[in-house]
């Protein structure tokens, strides 16, 4: 038996609770006398209600109640109230506040039923009466109002260097292109609901989906003026969120109230259409410029972005922020600027900002390749960043050229072809490409709890969540491996508001943050027992201190001997001691960390496929090499890098939320028209991790693997198909139809002159 | 209940009320063992399961057979129970995920499915299991390509395909082995 856990592909521990059924989800708690919410949304996307006719639906035998603006119980009076962790700055939006419409899909009304057939038929009979008002839901008509955005919380103001104009004058290759990207939604495949369980004493059990349980519940608490201790956020399993569970959605709202309301227990699920009715990946035109000597070194850059935001909130992300950073550049221009529409407030989306931003950039950087004759991989490496310029700061640890080098040996880079349309297989064109992605690596301050119990089984908990992350597996690898006992023997719990204090899980710092404090309980808890080793009857630990002992295989041992030791049940039956409690609350190293820059790398190579006459793009083969620190597990760490580059693959070619201007409402709404990838779209992807130490970003030197895949992966796409093809098609996503009439305007401009 | 009610404006809420047409009492046979159940007429099979049976197990992802999350075995054959009647299924065999294992111990693409990290968040694990055990059942598929477009029903957003077709890759050369030793 060892007990050493980590970097070991440990299957989920998570696993048998799943394949199942066993693992309970939010709407999923089945209670007597439950009542059933449907929510009716909003048929315009701005103007007022004048008025909402329900007294067909309230006279239904088993309706319980119709909440609307006119009825709804009064919550908190303050606007601060509603403002959640993870909220950009302005006024959130608040269900059934007032008559006002400011976004299409706005709740205006809940139904609440004895059965959940009758709660959604009788909100088919709720009519409501708007007095529309003219919408802008249009950012290429808006373009013109873009401003800066406020500042918003842990988004740095991108910074400017040097002169570009002048530079890009005196460049002897020049690029100046514009990249659009649709509005995008998550569209996890467990829609948003939550259960409320009501206690006769008031104290309410809320079943919730959400990345952050104590987030949840210190809004409700906030909102519903409601104190801490009655209100309990659970959470144990999230059917998928990436990103649209860092903050609480109108359903958890509208369900906290009808079961205060009514004093009974309630659930509130969404429809998949009311899935398109909050937060989304913000569109977003970016103009990039570059300019280079003819050797290839980069001498301007330049990166603008414009994306929307609501009228009510100012939600920003990094989308240019990495280029200064990325690259060797002495003058670079970046700047970001939103522009306020009639939609619900964009939503962070599974690597924000950068998705947007690497796109453009690392398609950019292949265009200048191609401009220049110089080899994609080439360009990259002659302007290697080995510090970043914006800050004069060295990485903590950057493994990026290692991982341009291994994913090109394993890919078969070197057998490209450079000039466009000149490999074929069969009826199709082939297409190589190549990018490069980036992501933070931070860590935030979390809490966690260990109790060992006299027969030595160990539980470990934080308020986190697992939304299909791995944190329940790695958490207890860690835990295991710190106390040298059998994961059998530990259980880690989370998702729960009730647990020791944790940010939202996002942002890829789950890892990082919660594992650091994981391993800080249990390295607290190892002291206890090796004080109680040494009392054991003839204990040859008596005068061992706490760095002379190892703890693995179930026993605490010398370094120098370990056959001289205790076993842990032996030292936790020592005396009447009972269990063995500990919390810590660890802390980032912040004057340590503050003078590096913490970044994760990887550079994706991808092969297309594009049918000559169809136009058909299939994606065969992706190679991605990964820079990510220490890798916990690779078997769950493989699975996350996979999932992103799946995303990414969805990001290049498939997916997009088409707004229909005229009524200001995503009109795809719906898992048949809004593509994600599905099985057949998805061939060999082969991951590497490449070695990477690094003992800055946090005590177990990981960077967390959440949003590292998606990054870059439509630019290696997109490149690809450039390579196939020719064509650059700069408006994702890369459609069969762009190609098709790109090819036939080429055509038409190749006509000889009649 | 005599709980107080919020007051739902210019509507008298104890005005004569509307009855809704009679249930139906239906007999399903769910994992082996016969389910009576009385359903509204439009009441559909996915919500007769986790509403009614409280198997939750089988998930609503679309509810509007676009995803996959709900997939049952009928009678032996897989469907997307969202997109059927519970009436319209009276006295059929019906296996969900709490009913594919073997007692206590997994189904064998089950234990694919965690050997080959084949989910992450676990929503569409169920109906991607039960649609895998259809798929072998059929017996169309014999390579990687055929399992990824016959399995292309069954959505999963974490994007863990490739770990699906090598799970039921592995569970079907299983069962082979078993059928021809």
């Amino acid at each position: 038996m060892t007990t050493n856990y980590i970097g070991l592909p440990i299957s989920r521990v998570d696993g048998p609770a799943k394949v199942t059924g066993r693992a309970k989800y939010a709407g999923e708690y089945n209670l007597p006398n439950l009542a059933y919410g449907v929510v009716v949304s909003s048929a315009i996307a701005k103007g007022r209600i004048t008025k909402i006719v329900t007294n067909e639906a309230l006279r239904l035998d088993g309706v319980i109640q119709i909440f609307t603006h006119e009825n709804a119980p009064p919550t908190s009076p303050l606007d601060e109230s509603y403002h959640d962790e993870s909220a950009p700055p302005g006024s959130p939006f608040r269900p059934l506040h007032d008559d006002r419409i400011m976004f299409s899909g706005q709740p205006v009304a809940l139904v609440v039923a004895e059965t959940f057939e009758l709660a959604r038929y009788a909100a088919s009979l709720v009519r409501v009466e708007y007095q529309a008002e003219p919408h802008q839901t249009d950012l290429t008509a808006k373009r013109g109002q873009a401003r800066e955005p406020k500042p918003r919380e842990f988004i740095e103001k991108p910074k400017s260097r040097g002169d570009v104009a002048k530079a890009l004058a005196k460049s002897t290759a020049q690029i100046d292109v514009e990249y659009t990207a649709p509005a995008e939604h998550h569209n996890p495949m467990e829609p948003f609901a939550t259960t409320v369980v009501w206690e006769e004493t008031g104290k309410i059990t809320v079943y919730d989906k959400t990345q952050g349980a104590q987030n949840n519940q210190r809004y409700i608490c906030k909102v519903f003026e409601l104190p801490e201790s009655d209100v309990r956020v659970l959470s144990p399993f999230v059917g998928g969120a990436f990103g649209s569970g860092l903050r609480p959605q109108y359903q958890s709202f509208l369900a906290v109230m009808a079961a205060v309301g009514l004093k009974r227990s309630v659930r509130v699920s969404l429809t998949r259409q009311q899935m398109f009715t909050f937060g989304h990946r913000p569109q977003t035109i970016q103009r990039i410029a570059l300019g280079a000597t003819a050797d290839g070194t980069l001498k301007s850059l330049t990166h603008e972005a414009v994306a929307e935001t609501s009228k009510f909130e100012d939600y920003s992300e990094p989308v240019v922020n990495w280029s200064g950073e990325l690259y060797r550049c002495k003058n670079v221009k970046v700047s970001h600027k939103v522009v306020p529409l009639d939609v619900y407030t964009p939503l962070d989306m599974r690597a924000p900002g950068a998705a947007w931003g690497l796109f453009a950039l690392e398609s950019a950087m292949d265009e200048l390749a191609h401009e220049l004759h110089v080899d994609p991989l080439e360009l990259r490496l002659k302007n290697y960043a080995e510090k970043d310029l914006n800050t004069g700061k060295r990485f903590s640890s950057k493994a990026l050229r290692e991982c341009y080098q291994q994913s090109a040996e394993r890919f078969g880079w070197s057998k490209r072809v450079p000039e466009p349309g000149s490999m074929r297989e069969g009826d199709s064109f082939v297409g190589w490409g190549l990018a490069t992605g980036v992501w933070d690596s931070w860590q935030m301050p979390a809490s966690a709890k260990a109790v060992l119990t006299a027969d030595g089984k160990l539980t470990v908990s934080s308020a986190t969540a697992d939304i299909g992350t791995g944190t329940y597996t790695i958490m207890t690898q860690i835990a295991a491996e710190t106390l040298g006992l059998p994961l059998a023997d530990v259980k880690f719990e989370l998702g729960d508001s009730a647990l020791p204090a944790s940010p939202v899980e996002g942002g890829s710092f789950t890892a990082a943050s919660i594992g650091s404090a994981v391993k800080a309980v249990c390295e607290k808890v190892r002291k206890k027992v090796l004080n109680r080793a040494r009392k054991t009857k003839n204990s040859p630990l008596v005068d061992a201190k706490v760095n002379e002992v190892t703890f693995a295989n179930g026993r605490v041992a010398l370094h120098t001997d370990p056959s001289r030791g205790v076993s842990i049940t032996d030292a936790m039956k020592q005396g009447k001691a009972g269990n063995i409690q500990e919390e810590v609350v660890a802390t980032p190293n912040e004057s340590r960390q503050s003078r590096y820059i913490r970044h994760s790398h990887s550079a994706i190579f991808a092969e297309v496929k594009v049918d000559e006459d169809l136009g058909i793009i299939e994606v065969p083969r992706i190679v991605a090499a990964i820079a990510g620190g220490r890798i916990l597990n690779p078997k769950t760490a493989r699975s996350q890098i996979i999932g992103g580059i799946v995303w990414g693959i969805g990001m290049a070619l498939e997916e997009e939320s088409v707004i229909d201007q005229k009524f200001g409402r995503f009109m795809n709404h719906n898992l048949a028209e809004y593509h994600v990838p599905v099985n057949a779209d998805v061939r060999d992807i082969d991951v590497l991790f490449v070695e990477e130490r690094d003992s800055v970003v946090n005590p177990l030197g990981v960077k967390g693997l959440g949003e590292l895949g998606i990054v870059g992966t439509a630019a290696a796409i997109a490149n690809a198909v450039f390579h196939a093809t020719g064509q650059r098609i700069r408006t994702l996503p890369i459609t069969l139809d762009k190609l098709l009439i790109s090819s036939a305007a080429r055509r038409e401009l190749q006509k000889p002159a009649a | 209940s005599d709980q107080p009610m919020p007051t739902q404006k210019g509507v008298d809420v104890n005005k004569e009320t509307q009855s809704m047409p009679t249930r139906t009492g239906i007999t399903l046979r769910v994992n082996g063992s016969d389910k009576h159940i009385d359903v509204e007429p439009w009441t559909i099979l996915l919500d007769a399961l986790r509403e009614y049976l409280d198997l939750t197990g089988t998930k609503k992802g679309c509810d509007h057979g676009q995803c996959g999350a709900c997939t049952v075995l009928v009678d032996g054959k897989r469907i997307n129970s969202c997109m059927t009647l519970a009436i319209m299924k009276d006295g059929t065999e019906i296996t969900t995920i709490e009913g594919i294992g073997n007692g206590n111990g997994l189904h064998p693409v089950q234990q694919a499915f965690i050997e080959h990290d084949a989910f992450q968040c676990g929503y569409c694990t169920p109906g991607q299991i039960c649609s895998a055990v259809g798929l072998i059942k059929e017996g169309r598929a014999r390579t990687a390509d055929d399992i990824r477009e016959l399995m292309s029903g069954n959505i999963c957003r974490c994007g863990a395909y490739p770990n699906i077709v090598a799970a039921i890759q592995q569970a079907m050369h299983a069962q082979e082995r078993n059928a021809n030793p």
